[in-house]
């Protein structure tokens, strides 16, 4: 057997963000304190050179033996992924600052996390899928203990680590196990090698299951979601704000990867699997969420009930699903950044302001930011006419056209109930009196990308066709 | 003859035996850091038993990048539980509560 060259150029991006990385690092380590916002503003331009990288070179490629893909599902999860990523820089500024966390490690960090979440979303193998999970998820755990000196952070890391740690070892024994089955660790191989009948073999089923419970872990879906409220509540508002957007995006992807690129002809089986995981889901976050005093717990619990929404658009097995559920989380991303930058504006050198009583009597202080929270929470509980309500209208309308009217049925009865928490807030605000002085926090940058953030929520309105459009040929190459 | 399902059901048992040792352990992190590494341990078993009988090199190098990971994990946890005890003086599981709702 020859040795070959393999082509780098689909892989030019990643490339370019590694380096960028190392540089980053190394520029903080010898210029040092007073050049912090020199490292702040070097990763925010990294990341956008990377997305225009990406727009310029956007293709349907594989390379280094089938292991690296690119295509156009992949490129927009990365180009959302990098957009997150800058949103949460900006945020986080001020607040990093207040809490001496506003360091170069961090910055590394997050890009080493993007660039776990590029390699996860164009895996075309099992190892590179792993690979990138455990790039992402180091990354992660450092980036929650980082505030070393707080009790909480430092307890969310050990849980996220112990149970991230052991998703990722279930992940493994899956993957062994379909290895076993199939003698491949190639994604399109093990396509090929199963075929419908197949599913009778139980060592291949055994695998799926363990597949699809790491996935639940990573998720955060019922009744693996024990880590979510803890690791929410107890890492660093800048920190939350990074792990509940981007790497829910870099999980559809390996959802994708893996179980319709490579587990396909099984659908039968995890249609079954993720029916009771989205179900629970739904409900048990929806519920639980109301007896919530802690926001950062409420949305915690509120993203449980997400997963479980966005997983009804995958379990359809359908192009049209998989389109939904993409154009879900994309849109929950969003809302999810928002939402967590409405904390972090709260929030003082002296506290954290991260309960839901800080909201109190928002209105009569500032009028602009209680209109940006009701849109966000509006939006969030699936209201018309924000986009939110498009989202959840897209997985239902995918569910119905499947032929799954119950699991419809019990999905809208439940966002019904999620509504309640999410209006309460929005109570709070318009009609109750202030306990203590409302102080905002950041800044000029953060409260126009906020007010921005908020705004495109129903301005966005006029290209959410074209959106759901893109979403929909992406997935179609996919199949 | 060692058949590859020997290997499996060994990797099997390895693989229980972590998965009780994380939920039933509530006295020391350390131990649930142990039982991790098996978890990988016992996956490593399988896909060196899979490679071989296969006749697939693919299996063995999975099992080195593993290894390679494994490591860097345990590291970062070894570093977490050091804040952990840092701040608490103490490594027990049972006291680590102090998030809850």
């Amino acid at each position: 057997m020859e040795f070959q060259i393999p082509d780098f150029a689909p892989a030019y991006p990643e490339i370019f963000l590694l380096c960028m990385a190392g540089a980053v690092l190394l520029l903080d380590l010898f210029l040092g304190k007073r050049f912090r916002n020199l490292a702040y503003g070097l990763s925010i331009a990294s990341l956008l050179a990377t997305i225009a990288m990406i727009i310029g070179s956007s293709q349907q490629a594989t390379t280094f033996n089938g292991m690296f893909l690119r295509d156009l599902m992949g490129d927009i999860l990365k180009i959302a992924v990098m957009l997150f990523t800058i949103m949460v820089f900006i945020y986080s500024r001020i607040y990093q600052q207040d809490r001496h966390i506003f360091k170069g490690e961090y910055f590394v960090l997050a890009l080493t996390a993007v660039l776990g979440m590029m390699v996860m979303i164009s895996a075309g193998n099992m190892l590179l899928l792993y690979l990138g999970l455990e790039l992402l998820s180091l990354s992660l755990y450092s980036l929650i203990a980082m505030r070393r000196d707080s009790l909480h952070a430092t307890e969310a890391a050990m849980k996220y680590f112990i149970l991230g740690a052991l998703a990722s070892g279930i992940l493994l024994y899956g993957m062994s196990m379909i290895y076993v089955t199939t003698g491949t660790l190639d994604l399109a191989q093990i396509h090929a090698a199963i075929r419908t009948g197949d599913s009778a073999n139980l060592v291949l089923s055994l695998g799926l299951v363990f597949v699809v419970v790491a996935i639940g872990f990573k998720l955060g879906a019922v009744p693996f979601h024990m880590w979510v409220p803890d690791v929410y509540q107890g890492s660093p508002t800048s920190v939350t704000l990074f792990l509940g957007s981007a790497p829910k995006l870099a999980a559809f992807a390996m959802l994708m990867r893996l179980l319709v690129g490579g587990l396909e002809n099984m659908s039968g089986q995890w249609q079954q699997m993720l029916i009771i995981l989205a179900l629970f889901s739904i409900g048990f976050g929806n519920i639980v969420a109301i007896a919530q005093t802690n926001m950062k717990r409420m949305l915690a619990y509120s993203a449980i009930s997400h997963v479980g929404f966005f997983l009804l658009g995958v379990l359809s097995a359908t192009p049209d699903g998989y389109a939904a559920s993409m154009f879900y989380i994309l849109v929950y991303g969003f809302m999810t950044l928002g939402s967590f930058g409405m904390i972090l504006l709260l929030s003082n050198k002296d506290s954290e302001s991260d309960m839901i009583a800080n909201f109190k009597g928002m209105f009569s202080a500032h009028p602009l930011y209680a209109l940006v929270m009701t849109l966000l929470m509006v939006s969030m509980a699936g209201i018309p006419p924000l986009i939110g309500f498009n989202a959840k209208l897209a997985v239902i309308n995918a569910l119905v056209e499947s032929r799954l009217y119950w699991v419809a049925v019990v999905a809208v009865l439940f966002s019904v109930v999620g509504a309640f928490y999410y209006l309460r807030i929005v109570k709070f605000m318009y009609f109750d009196q202030p306990g203590e002085a409302i102080r905002l926090n950041g800044g000029m940058e953060m409260h126009t990308l906020l007010t921005i953030n908020a705004l495109a929520l129903i301005l966005g309105l006029p290209w959410i066709g074209w959106l759901i459009r893109i979403c929909n040929s992406a997935l179609a190459q996919l199949s | 003859m060692i058949l590859l399902s020997d290997y499996l059901v060994l990797g099997a048992i390895l693989f229980s035996i972590s998965v009780v040792g994380i939920f039933l352990n509530r006295k020391n992190l350390v131990v649930l850091l142990m039982a991790i590494e098996l978890m990988l341990l016992a996956v490593n078993i399988n896909f060196v038993a899979a490679s071989h009988f296969l006749n697939d090199i693919s299996g063995q190098v999975f099992v080195f990048f593993i290894l390679t990971v494994a490591a860097a994990e345990s590291a970062i946890g070894l570093a977490i539980l050091i804040v952990v005890f840092r701040n608490r003086k103490t490594i027990n599981v049972e006291e680590i509560d102090s998030l809850k709702g």
